[in-house]
C-alpha cells in the first residue's frame, strides 16, 4: 500500500528538525504570499510544506552556474614556471590530459570525473528535474528522486580541483627553479561548484511527487 | 537490510484524531512520526537495531537508520576526530624534494599561499571546507555532547544545531585528502614527492568525521531536554 503525504494530512513537518506539527491553514485557500509564517515550535525554523519559491532559486543558482561554466573550463586555472620548459598554462581539461600523457590513467579518471562530469551531470540533470516538474510530468518519479539524491551526494566532490591547486601553489615555490602559480579561472570554477550545490540545495524533490497521478503505476511493482 | 512498512506503521487517522497539538508535547509520539524528505510520505517509524533501515515505500529514500552509537560512543568519535585534526594541521600533507631543496605544504601553508599569490576567494573557500567547517563541527558537537550526557540542555542548543545543519554539506575534509593524493601524483615526474604525517592524519579525520556526520541530528533534538526544566 501507498502512504499517506504529510500534506494530505495537513501535517507539516519541519525541514531543520523533522518534528511533526498539523498545519493549521490546512485546507484553506493556498495563497503563498499571504500566508503567515509558521514557525517550529521546536527549534523555531519557519515551517513550510514546500521549499518557498524552491523552483525560481534552483533555476536562478542553475543559470548563473552554466553561465560560470564557460569561464570556468576556457580559463587557466594554473600557471607552471619551469625553469627548463617555459611557463605552461593549465585548464581543467588539459590537467585532466597531463595526467593521462604522464601515465596516471586512474588519477586522470577521478579527476576528470570530479571536475567535468559531476558538474555537468549536475547541471543538466537538475535542469531537467525543474522542467518536469514545471511541465507536471508523470514519469518515473522513483527514478528522479532517486536522480535527485545521487546530484546531491556528489556534488562536493567538484572542489576536489581547487585543493590541488591550492596544494600546488603552496608545493612548488622554488622561486628559481619552478614555480607553479593559481589563475583567476579557479574563481570561477569555485563559483561553479557553490551555485551548483545551492541549486541542489534549493530544489524540492517533493515537488515531483505533487502532480496528480505520480507514480501511480510504479509504486507496487519495484519494492523488492 | 530492507524494511518494509507494513499497514500498522502507517499513519492512520483513526488512531490520531487527536491532532491539534505540536506532537513535541507528547512523549510516545515524538519520535515515531516521520515525513519522508524527499516525497513528504507519512511514516511511524519502528525502533530500529543497528544496521537496520527504514526505506520510504514510496520513492525509496533511506528514512531511518538504526545506530549502534550512543552519545558516549560519539563523544568518543568526536575526540578523535578533534586529535586527528590537530595532528593533520600540525604536519605537512606532501612533501617534495627537488634536486636537494626540500619544501613541504600544510593545509594552512596550501590557504595562505593561495592567499598571497592574489586568489583570495579560492582561497577562502578552502580554508572554510576543509578547515574551518570541520573544527567548527567537532567543537560543536562537543559542545552539545557534554551537557546531554549529563542531562542538561546545552547552552544555545537550538543555534547550534541549526549551525551544525546548514554546515554539514560544506564540510569536505575526503574531498581534501584526495586532492593530496592527487598532488602527490602529479609531481612524481619532476621531483621527489611523499605523503606526510598530515595526509595520514587527514585520513583518519575523513573517516571519523564521516561517521559522526553520519549520526542523525534529529536523533539529538529528540534526546534534548526541554528549555523549562532549566
Amino acid at each position: 500500500m501507498t502512504p499517506p503525504r504529510a500534506m494530505a494530512l495537513g501535517l507539516l513537518s519541519c525541514h531543520a528538525c523533522g518534528l511533526m506539527c498539523r498545519d493549521p491553514e490546512h485546507g484553506q485557500a493556498r495563497d503563498e504570499t499571504q500566508a503567515t509564517l509558521q514557525h517550529c515550535p521546536r527549534c523555531g525554523a519557519a515551517m513550510e510544506s514546500r521549499k518557498r519559491g524552491s523552483l525560481t532559486r534552483t533555476w536562478a543558482y542553475l543559470i548563473a552556474a552554466a553561465i560560470l561554466y564557460i569561464p570556468a573550463n576556457a580559463l587557466p586555472i594554473m600557471r607552471t614556471a619551469k625553469l627548463t620548459t617555459g611557463t605552461e598554462e593549465d585548464t581543467i581539461l588539459s590537467g585532466v590530459e597531463a595526467l593521462w600523457t604522464a601515465g596516471a590513467w586512474d588519477l586522470a579518471l577521478i579527476v576528470l570525473v570530479a571536475s567535468i562530469v559531476v558538474p555537468v551531470t549536475k547541471i543538466l540533470v537538475l535542469s531537467a528535474l525543474a522542467l518536469s516538474v514545471q511541465r507536471h510530468a508523470r514519469w518515473q518519479p522513483r527514478l528522479r528522486t532517486r536522480l535527485y539524491r545521487i546530484v546531491e551526494r556528489i556534488g562536493h566532490w567538484s572542489m576536489l580541483d581547487l585543493f590541488v591547486a591550492a596544494l600546488l601553489t603552496a608545493l612548488v615555490r622554488f622561486h628559481s627553479l619552478g614555480q607553479i602559480e593559481i589563475l583567476p579561472g579557479a574563481i570561477a570554477f569555485g563559483a561553479v561548484v557553490v551555485l551548483t550545490m545551492l541549486s541542489a540545495q534549493s530544489f524540492d524533490p517533493r515537488l515531483i511527487w505533487d502532480v496528480e497521478g505520480a507514480g501511480m503505476d510504479t509504486h507496487d511493482n519495484d519494492s523488492p | 537490510m530492507w524494511f518494509s512498512f507494513g499497514r500498522d506503521h502507517c499513519l492512520t487517522f483513526s488512531r490520531n484524531s487527536t491532532f491539534g497539538k505540536p506532537l513535541q508535547k507528547r512523549e510516545s509520539m515524538r519520535s515515531t512520526l516521520t515525513a519522508c524528505e524527499f516525497c513528504d510520505s507519512v511514516y511511524r517509524l519502528p525502533t530500529l537495531a543497528a544496521k537496520q533501515m527504514a526505506h520510504c515505500t514510496r520513492c525509496g529514500a533511506v528514512l531511518h537508520r538504526g545506530t549502534a552509537l550512543d552519545l558516549e560512543a560519539l563523544l568518543a568519535l568526536t575526540l578523535a576526530a578533534l586529535a586527528a585534526f590537530i595532528v593533520a594541521n600540525a604536519y605537512p600533507v606532501v612533501i617534495v624534494d627537488l634536486n636537494g631543496i626540500e619544501n613541504e605544504s600544510r593545509l594552512w601553508d596550501a590557504i595562505h599561499y593561495t592567499w598571497t599569490v592574489g586568489i583570495a576567494p579560492v582561497a577562502v573557500l578552502a580554508a572554510a571546507c576543509s578547515l574551518l567547517f570541520p573544527l567548527a563541527q567537532i567543537l560543536l558537537m562537543l559542545w552539545l555532547l557534554v551537557p546531554l550526557l549529563r542531562g542538561r540542555r546545552p547552552r544555545g542548543f537550538i543555534g547550534i544545531m541549526h549551525v551544525l545543519r546548514v554546515m554539514r554539506p560544506w564540510s569536505m575534509v575526503e574531498v581534501f585528502v584526495l586532492g593530496a593524493i592527487v598532488s602527490v601524483a602529479k609531481l612524481t615526474d619532476v621531483m621527489q614527492t611523499a605523503p606526510g604525517t598530515g595526509l595520514w592524519a587527514f585520513a583518519a579525520l575523513s573517516v571519523l568525521l564521516t561517521v559522526v556526520n553520519g549520526y542523525d541530528l534529529r536523533r539529538l533534538w529528540d534526546l534534548a531536554p526541554q528549555e523549562s526544566a532549566a
